[in-house]
Formats: structure tokens, sequence, C-alpha cells
């Protein structure tokens, strides 16, 4: 399987859970421990082994926060 | 070769002699000739003619046309003036240059469609929201109209901002002889400011009024003021006929402001030395024709088709320094010189 | 390393200005991905309105240009008159489009002007704070509806889609949604359809998008997209409208 690299514009994120409740897998979440410039708590990505690609994430995030590439196997 | 033309149509026929490349606007009498003629002549020109859906949308689609960097125009009358109030603000705010002629007719309301100057007010100080001036100019004759209409887009453009040209419905309607005379057309560098969408060569740009930081707003305000400064130091335009030792101006400006001519004459026949003072730009106002009058000068009398309104320009240039009087008829009643020379009588004998 | 998804070019560095979970910002990102698919960026003029997306002319990679309030159409046709060869789209809410600019709206769709209006319709003035608006629904409470938008006193909230359908020149027009991603992807396609038409000089096209408004809804980001799919969409049909160029 294709290894996947996500990116988070963090400073961009403003924690709407959006992508949380999108992805099918169920691996991203809101760090509490953190708080960007805007003052939110970002996206994170819990366990990216069981990432699948599928980018509905950043296809649903208002703020163009999540990039995604995919690893050439 | 001068030809015989009709106010609205002369005043169309510079305009696209100026290189005007698209008109918006919405019937109203008494200027619907300017739409007539633009309608057929912009299509032989290649320029755009819409007949917009309301005042409202062709001081928007003049808003439009300018942002994309074209010598634009639209007319109207006095309640569709009003109606672009809004329009002609935004244009301020955004620095977008175009021509609007105003054939003034009679109000409020919906008022009359015969000749009136009630409308200075509305060019001068406008109706729309904010800190702003047009430039007004305002012709007395059908020649001095076609000259004035190609001067005010180039007036547009060099300090970016909306100009007016006002005639009253005579000169609106009326025929004189008259010849198009070209004049240089300003070199408008459309780069630096036009939304043509041309971004890919040359980089952004944005037209836009909005500001919601204070200072910044403020600081946009003073740059709007600083233009409006060069205007009235480099544009001011009047016509004086006044000379040492006479006791009376007359002030009128306009079609009004040759019957005010004939006053002149006769109350100089009858021995009151009299002069007439002409503002060609209604803003901005020549003050100094007024603060300069000689010694001379006892009184000063304002004749206009209206309740009375550059009046208030004269008394603020003058600023207490004589009595100003005034003398105006409305409704479409137009004045005769005799009414004018019995008001003067009338003054010079009280001065007495 | 294969980019599967980045930011698109045609929308630059700025933060966008919107509330959390706010949709404008989805349909921003279709809308800057299309003009650079169709290679038209450096070509395009957006129009913004006054709304929330009063800033829209700041977001986009193009030429920009902010207009009075519902005079978005009358600006674009200036334009679009003077400059042919430019891409023109006005973006607008409801309050803009179907209330104030009504008229802008109409006579645009009913001259044929060839500029795209991308209409967002989330039922409600949002920056004002949350006013009704002409596509409020039956019932919704709005700040200046508390006790819900009735029939008889507001009448049933306008359909733009079906009313621009009537007019003879109006080009294309669809209404989708954005409330999950199979949506989104839908909506893309139909902002790219609209555009497409415009470099045809086909006419007049719009795309209605149902889009949420969680500030002045007063619910969650995530609850939104349910008020969309579960209220709107049954009173708002998506689909295809007018397509002048279907085979």
């Amino acid at each position: 399987m294709a290894k996947i690299k996500l990116t988070f514009a963090q400073d961009f994120c403003k924690g709407c859970l959006l992508c949380v409740d999108t992805c099918p897998k169920k691996i991203l979440r809101l760090n509490l421990e953190n708080v960007n410039q805007k003052g939110y708590n970002p996206v994170e990505c819990v366990d990216m082994g069981v990432c699948t690609g599928c980018a509905m994430c950043a296809f649903i995030c208002p703020d163009s926060v999540i990039g995604m590439e995919r690893e050439d196997s | 070769m001068k030809t015989l033309m009709k106010g609205n149509e002369a005043v169309s026929a510079a305009a696209i002699a100026a290189g005007c490349k698209a008109f918006f606007g919405y019937p109203i009498t008494p200027q619907n000739e300017i739409p007539e003629y633009m309608s057929a002549k912009m299509a032989e020109s290649g320029g755009v003619f819409v007949q917009a859906e309301s005042e409202i949308a062709a001081i928007n689609m003049i808003y439009g046309g300018a942002a994309a960097g074209a010598r634009v125009m639209t007319s109207s009358s006095s309640p569709g003036i009003a109606l672009k109030q809004e329009g002609i603000s935004y244009l301020c705010a955004a620095r977008l240059p175009c021509l609007i002629v105003s054939v003034m007719r009679c109000g409020p309301g919906l008022g009359g469609i015969l000749p009136s100057q009630a409308d200075y007010f509305q060019a001068t100080r406008g109706g729309g929201n904010g800190d702003y001036n047009t430039p007004v100019y305002a012709p007395n004759s059908i020649q001095e109209a076609t000259d004035l209409v190609q001067k005010a887009f180039n007036v547009a453009e060099q300090y970016r901002t909306p100009v007016m040209v006002v005639m009253d419905g005579l000169l609106g309607q009326m025929m004189e002889p008259a010849e198009i005379k070209p004049i240089p057309r300003f070199k408008n560098d459309t780069d630096k400011y036009a939304t043509n969408g041309e971004s890919g060569r040359r980089g952004r740009n944005i037209v836009n009024s909005l500001n919601l930081q204070a200072a910044a707003l403020e600081q946009s305000n003073l740059r709007l003021a600083e233009v409006y400064k060069e205007i009235i130091k480099n544009e001011v335009m009047y016509e004086s006929t006044v000379e040492d030792g006479d006791e009376l101006v007359i002030a009128a400006y306009g079609t009004p402001s040759r019957i005010a001519q004939n006053a002149v004459a006769e109350l100089r026949a009858r021995g009151i030395k009299t002069g007439l003072i002409r503002p060609v730009t209604l803003w901005p106002f020549p003050d100094l024709a007024f603060q300069s009058l000689p010694s001379s000068v006892k009184n000063v009398l304002v004749c206009e088709l209206s309740m009375g309104q550059m009046v208030q320009d004269v008394r603020l240039a003058l600023n207490g320094k004589l009595p100003v009087h005034f003398y105006g008829r409305t409704g479409g009643v137009i004045f005769e010189p005799e009414e004018i020379v019995e008001k003067a009588l009338e003054i010079a004998g009280g001065g007495q | 390393m294969a980019v599967i998804y980045e930011k698109s070019k045609g929308l630059n560095e700025r933060a966008l200005t919107y509330c959390p979970g706010c949709t404008h910002g989805i349909v921003h990102k279709l809308v800057a991905e299309t003009l650079v698919e169709l290679d038209v960026l450096g070509r395009a003029v957006a129009i913004a309105p006054v709304g929330c997306s009063v800033f829209a002319y700041d977001f986009f990679n193009c030429d920009g240009v902010q207009a009075a309030h519902g005079r978005a159409p009358a600006v674009a046709t200036g334009i679009k008159r003077c400059a042919p060869d430019s891409i023109v789209f006005t973006y607008q809410g409801d309050g803009d489009l179907a209330a104030i600019g009504t008229a802008e709206t109409v006579h645009a769709a009913h001259r044929g002007e060839n500029i795209t209006v991308i209409f967002i319709n989330n039922a409600i003035y949002g920056m004002t704070g949350g006013q009704l608006a002409p596509t409020t629904l039956i019932d919704q409470k709005t700040s200046t509806s508390p006790f819900g938008r009735s029939q008889s006193a507001q009448g049933l909230p306008i359909k733009v889609c079906e009313m621009l359908a009537a007019i003879p020149s109006s080009f294309y027009l669809e209404r989708t949604s954005v409330h999950d991603v199979p949506n989104i992807r839908k909506t893309k396609k139909a902002i790219k359809k609209a555009f497409q038409y415009q470099i045809e000089n086909r006419g007049f096209t719009m795309v209605e998008i149902l889009s949420t408004c969680p500030t002045g809804w007063n619910l969650t980001p995530v609850d939104s997209m349910g008020f969309v799919k579960d209220q709107m969409m049954p009173y708002y049909p998506l689909g295809v409208y007018k397509d002048g160029g279907a085979e």
C-alpha cells in the first residue's frame, strides 16, 4: 500500500470539525494541547498508518488547511 | 465647419469624438436624444451601448466599464440622477473615471419635464454617502457643451474621478450651430487600476471602496482630499465681464447666463454699471472671481432657475463681504431679462 | 511523491475571513480550482457582493472588484461588455442576489450576459447578524423572524433557479449543494460547466449552491451540513434547471 503524506497548514485551521466528521477512518481529531495563531485547537492525524488517501478531509476543509501526497512505491 | 446641432445630440457626438467606448443609460425626458443617438452611433463605431433595466443598474454598469479601463458615459435627468447617487459615491471612492451628463428638469419628486437648475445641489453636493466631490461643468452654449464634454473625459481620467456635465433642459433641447473640435486625449495608463481580466500579464488589480480599518480608511479619505485640492487648484473655470467701477455683479450659469447677459446690457444702457460672472465649473466653484471683485461693487445678484442654490456658494465665497441677492423662477418658468433688470433696479435703488 | 490534494493556486495566501465551518471557503476553492484547470485565472475578474463574501476580491488570484449591494451583475455587465476577453464572475449571497439585487440578476439573465454567477443560498443574512432572507425557510427562526418565517407574513421562500429558468435568455442554471464530499464534487462539475460555457460565449450561467451559516443558524458546522440535507434540499431540489448546451 502506498504511503500517504498529510500536511496541515495549522495556522489556517479554525477547528470546525468538518474533516474530523468526514474522515471515513476516523483518524483526525483536534489537538487540544495546541492553540494556533487564530486561537483555535488545530486538527491533527492520530494514525497515519490507516489513511487511505481518499482526501475527503481535504475536499471538505473550507480553509485549504489539508494537503495530501502519495509516495510512489 | 459649423453645423446646426441639437444640444443632446451635440453632446453625444462630442463624446464619441472624444473616444467614448461605452454608453449605459436608461430613458428619461428630457435627455432621450442622448441614448437614442448613442444606440445608433456606438454600433457604427464598435462601441458598447446597453439600455439598462434601471438608473441604478446603468450607473453600476458604468462602474464596471470604468473598472475595465474604458472611456464610459451615462446620461440622465434629475430623478434619474437621484437614483445614481449611490453609484457616484462608489465611483469616487474606487477612483474610477467616467462622464455623467445631467440634463436638469424640474423637481422635487417627479416634478416636470421643463428646464430647471434645481439640481445644482444634487450635482455639487451629491446625495451619495461620504466625503466626496465631483467636478461639475455647466456649459451655456452647444459649442461650449461639445468642448466641455471632451475636456470632462480628460479631467475624469487625469484625476480618476467621475465628472458631471450639467445642462438645463433648454440647452439639451435647443439647436445651435456648433463644430466639434477634437482636443488631445489624456494618456490614461489603465494598467495601474483596470480590472479587465489581464492579471496574467500585469499582476492583479483591485477596484474597491471597502476599508474596515479606521486609520487606513482615514488615509484613503485624506488621499481623496488631496486629489480634490489639486482639482480646485487647477480646474476652476469661469467668465467675468466685471470691470473697475462696476457697482452691481450678476452671477448666473448655464443658459440663464445668456438671459442675464441681456439684462446686463440693458442695465448698463440705463446707467447702472453692471458686470456678469458666469461660473463654468460649479465644483470647484470660482470663489476667487467673487473674492477679487473691485471695491466699486456694492451688490451681487444671483439669478438661477431654482429657489436659490448657487447663491449659497456665492455667499460662502464672499463670506459676508457684500450683500448677496437672489432672483429665481422654477417649475419650468424661464425668467425674462426684464425681470432681472427690475430686480437689479430694486437693489440698486435700495443701495442708494 | 504525487500530489493528491493541495491548495489551489487560484487562491492567494490570505486566510479566509469566514466563520469556522462556513462553506463559503469550500466554494471559493472550487471556483479557484476551476479557473486554474480551465487556464483562465489570468483572464478572470471576480466581483464581490455586499455580505459575508464582501472580501472575496481579496482571496482570488485574479482581478477583483467590490460592487455595491446587489449590483454585481450590472458591474459584471459593464466589465464583460468593455473587456470581452475577460472571464467575469459574480459571487453573491441570497440577500445580495435575491433581495436588493433581484432586478440586476433577472435582467443580466434576460439580456443573456455572458457572465457566470456563483449564488450562495444559505437561507439567511449572515454578515448583518442572521436576519430573514428571501430564501429563509418556512418556520425558520432568524433575528428578524423570531417566531419563524410565516407564509402569511413573509411569503414562501424564493426559488431563484426556477425563476431564472423561465427567462428565455438564461443559458445554464444548476442547483447544487456542498454538504458532503460527493456533492462538493458535483458542485465543482457544475461550476466548471458554467465557466466552460462562458469561455464559449454561450450566455448567462448560474450555479446556485446550497450552503451553510453555522453562526447565523446557531448550529455546529457538522449539524449545519445536516440542516442543508434535511431542511433545505427538500424545498430547494438539486439539479439542472436549464442547460442550453445539453445534447
